[in-house]
């Protein structure tokens, strides 16, 4: 028994150990690991809302959904590696996540030029709206010269060819908004829905009036209701203090447990770094993204794991000192302290569950890490933490029950 | 060796070096309460909160410059582009704090470049730029409103099955106390809330209510072993003092998370570890001195006007 269970113990305590060595690369790989919210790596948050149209008609989930889909297309241009671009239809908004990204100027630049591109005849009615455009290019034209090149979709190249059929020699209005952006003249029938607006002095200007036709090409105009813009030093900067912080506080707590716990203290060490590889591992699994707050909730939780421990210890002190052996102490002790500690988890998961729910960027992310954290000590302190201290016990029915902190003459 | 017995009320008495009746003093816990709750509810009243952008919505600025700039320049910079608003310096003169109304692009862009024309260049990768429209505030406030709402009567539905009303009561009554700490003091001093300052009040709810909980199960389970001429005041404190050890080593072991994250987690998680701190505190105050109090008042007056009709039946 008592050489069997210090082999175990052994066993695992390498297990663990190499468990650590073996998560750290794929946790912290910048690619694959653990997706760092844009306040540790800088990038920007944009919310934009869809404003009403002018014309009173409502704002369909169709629109949200054209507009987010021609949003991710932009975003995906920029090239950031884990864009996120989600839409929200009871707020009509678009909420667009651009962590890591290099220019975040740039990139703002490109996302906020949202407003609606309609085409018009020389009365002012609105014949094309912008949805039917597929594209815009800039670039150098067959004459020479500078144009844009327009291709539209199939019921807008349709539409295209009967207009321009009907309006030959006559002045297409471009309009941003109620702001005109070019009014060229139709020279041909154009039926197969590709276009060529020309007249530009340079390439860049027709670039440029390109992305705005591109981006023009929102069915609703949005604004941004919302933006965090974080440069990347600072991210950084943020990432390292709270790196530091963490790893702080883990010592401390690490020392604590010792000093005040003895043996069962060097169990709860071990619980504690089982606890934060599961709770980092499903982190990873589910691309919870770490933001600032979650690092905090992160590292709160952990507090909270340790409590279980004491909990526990505490409890196996007053079985032992009421007359039990150690070894029916601590079973009764875990019994007794897991209801305990299923009252308390639940109400708080219950906190964790609502702000979830009700909660928005960062305190979503908060919330989450919480709720993980919650649930990782419950299963730690079930599964790994019962058995370890099992098979400590176990080594020896007359261990000292000073290394549980209960001494002789309590007892 | 003795055989063995549930611990005593004397034992449990002997085994603590600092014990003292906590429940026979509970009206002095009562006024400590109210001595720092008080002036923090009249501070609400009177001046309210250090609102930031997050709720009042604006666009707030935090730049670094590369040499040392003066709060005129910085001023005269933004009234030059027809903007005003308050500016903080930090960093010997270098870290710059902006906050205004919420900027069109245009009219960031237009601000960022007069301060760089006029005041000097900066560091672009250390920009950090919070916009936040009117809207989004009056909905982060709303939101966070009824989480509070819903959690708590969540909490006090679970309570109420796994204890008794009372105990969801006293709990509650101890957590809004803890509330009140945090929301009171950061009203009284003015630091500035945002966003993160919601979360750190809903897991000051958690940690609060969680700690309530453990000497709530004692007692719970103290109360199913009382005799019929077993004191309540007696049991009650009994078992606060049995899970004293538990109560403030937990506490010490949060509140050293807590401190890492306050003394080494830079700037901006600052306010938000200190509302945790406080509340985390309190949360543990209130659970030792306050939620068992309340609780053992409410069952003496429902015990006392019980007894007073069987009076009257007899009389």
């Amino acid at each position: 028994m008592r050489r069997g269970n210090i082999i175990k113990l052994v066993a695992l305590v390498l297990l663990v150990a190499a468990a650590v060595a073996l998560s750290i690369k794929p946790l912290v790989d910048p690619g694959k690991g653990i997706p760092l919210g844009l306040d540790l790596r800088g990038g920007v948050h944009l919310v934009l809302q869809a404003e009403p149209n002018k014309n009173g008609a409502a704002i369909t989930r169709d629109d949200i959904d054209k507009a987010k889909a021609i949003i991710e297309k932009r975003v995906n241009d920029l090239g950031v590696s884990e864009p996120i671009v989600q839409s929200d239809y009871d707020k009509k908004r678009i909420v667009i996540d651009l962590a890591g990204v290099t220019d975040p100027d740039k990139a703002v630049d490109i996302l906020k030029t949202t407003a609606k591109l309609t085409f018009r005849d020389p009365q002012g009615n609105v014949v094309i709206q912008g949805d039917d455009l597929k594209d815009a290019k800039g670039g150098q034209g067959q004459n020479g010269g500078y144009v844009v090149n327009l291709s539209f979709s199939t019921t807008g190249a349709q539409k295209f060819a009967d207009l321009t059929t009907k309006l030959i020699g006559q002045r297409l209005g471009v309009y941003l908004d109620d702001k005109l952006l070019t009014n060229p003249t139709v020279n041909t029938p154009i039926l197969n829905g590709q276009a060529e607006i020309t007249g530009y002095g340079t390439l860049e200007e027709a670039a440029n009036h390109a992305v705005l036709m591109r981006s023009g090409s929102l069915p609703v105009s949005m604004t941004i209701a919302e933006k965090r813009q974080v440069g990347a030093s600072l991210g950084v900067d943020s990432l390292n203090k709270s790196i530091y912080a963490g790893a702080y506080g883990l010592i401390f707590i690490f020392g604590f447990m010792l000093v005040f716990y003895r043996l069962p203290g060097v169990v709860a060490d071990f619980s504690l770094i089982v606890y934060s590889l599961i709770v980092l591992w499903v982190f990873w699994m589910f691309r919870v993204v770490l933001t600032l707050p979650g690092i905090a909730g992160f590292i709160l939780s952990i507090g909270m794991a340790v409590d279980f421990n004491i909990i526990i210890y505490e409890r196996v002190k007053e079985e032992i000192r009421a007359g039990k052996s150690l070894r029916a102490g601590v079973e009764s002790g875990f019994s007794r302290a897991f209801i305990t500690v299923i009252d308390a988890h639940v109400t708080t998961l219950i906190a964790a569950v609502t702000l979830y729910y009700f909660g928005t960027g960062s305190i979503k992310g908060f919330a989450l890490t919480l709720g993980v954290g919650i649930l990782a000590s419950l299963f730690t302190a079930i599964t790994f933490t019962r058995l370890v201290l099992r098979w400590t016990v176990g080594i020896s029915p007359k261990m000292n029950t000073t290394w549980f902190g209960v001494r002789r003459d309590d007892v | 060796m003795k055989t063995g017995h549930p611990a005593t009320y004397d034992e449990v008495k002997k085994i603590h070096p600092l014990y003292f009746n906590i429940v026979k003093k509970r009206y002095w816990w009562f006024v400590i309460s109210l001595i720092v709750v008080i002036p923090g509810i009249i501070s609400l009243f009177m001046q309210g909160l250090n609102l930031g952008i997050d709720f009042k919505g604006g666009t707030m600025l935090d730049m670094t410059f590369n040499k040392q700039v003066s709060q005129a320049a910085i001023t005269d910079t933004m009234k030059s582009v027809g903007l005003e608003g308050p500016v903080q310096l930090s960093n010997g003169g270098t870290s710059v704090l902006i906050r205004t109304e919420a900027l069109e692009e245009a009219k960031r862009n237009e601000l960022l470049g007069a301060l760089q024309s006029k005041v000097g260049e900066y560091n672009k990768a250390s920009l950090k730029e919070d916009k936040v429209g009117p809207a989004m505030g009056q909905e982060l406030t709303r939101n966070a409103f009824w989480a509070l709402l819903i959690a708590m009567g969540l909490m006090i539905g679970y309570i109420t099955i796994r204890f008794q009303f009372s105990f969801a009561i006293s709990g509650i009554i101890a957590l809004l106390h803890d509330v009140l700490v945090v929301v009171g003091l950061f009203s009284l001093f003015q630091w500035e809330v945002d966003s993160t300052f919601v979360a750190a009040i809903l897991t000051v709810f958690g940690y609060s209510i969680n700690d309530t909980v453990i000497i709530f199960d004692r007692i719970r389970e103290n109360e199913g072993k009382l005799k019929r001429l077993d004191s309540y005041e007696d049991m009650v404190d009994k078992s606060v003092w049995q899970t004293m050890r538990r109560s403030i080593n937990t506490v010490i072991t949060v509140l050293i998370a807590l401190f890492s994250i306050f003394i080494l987690g830079g700037e901006s998680t600052r306010l938000f570890s200190l509302a945790m701190l406080i509340g985390v505190f309190s949360g543990a105050y209130s659970s030792i001195f306050i939620a068992s109090q309340i609780l053992l008042e409410i069952k003496i007056r429902t015990k006392k006007s019980r007894k007073g009709g069987k009076a009257v039946r007899a009389s």
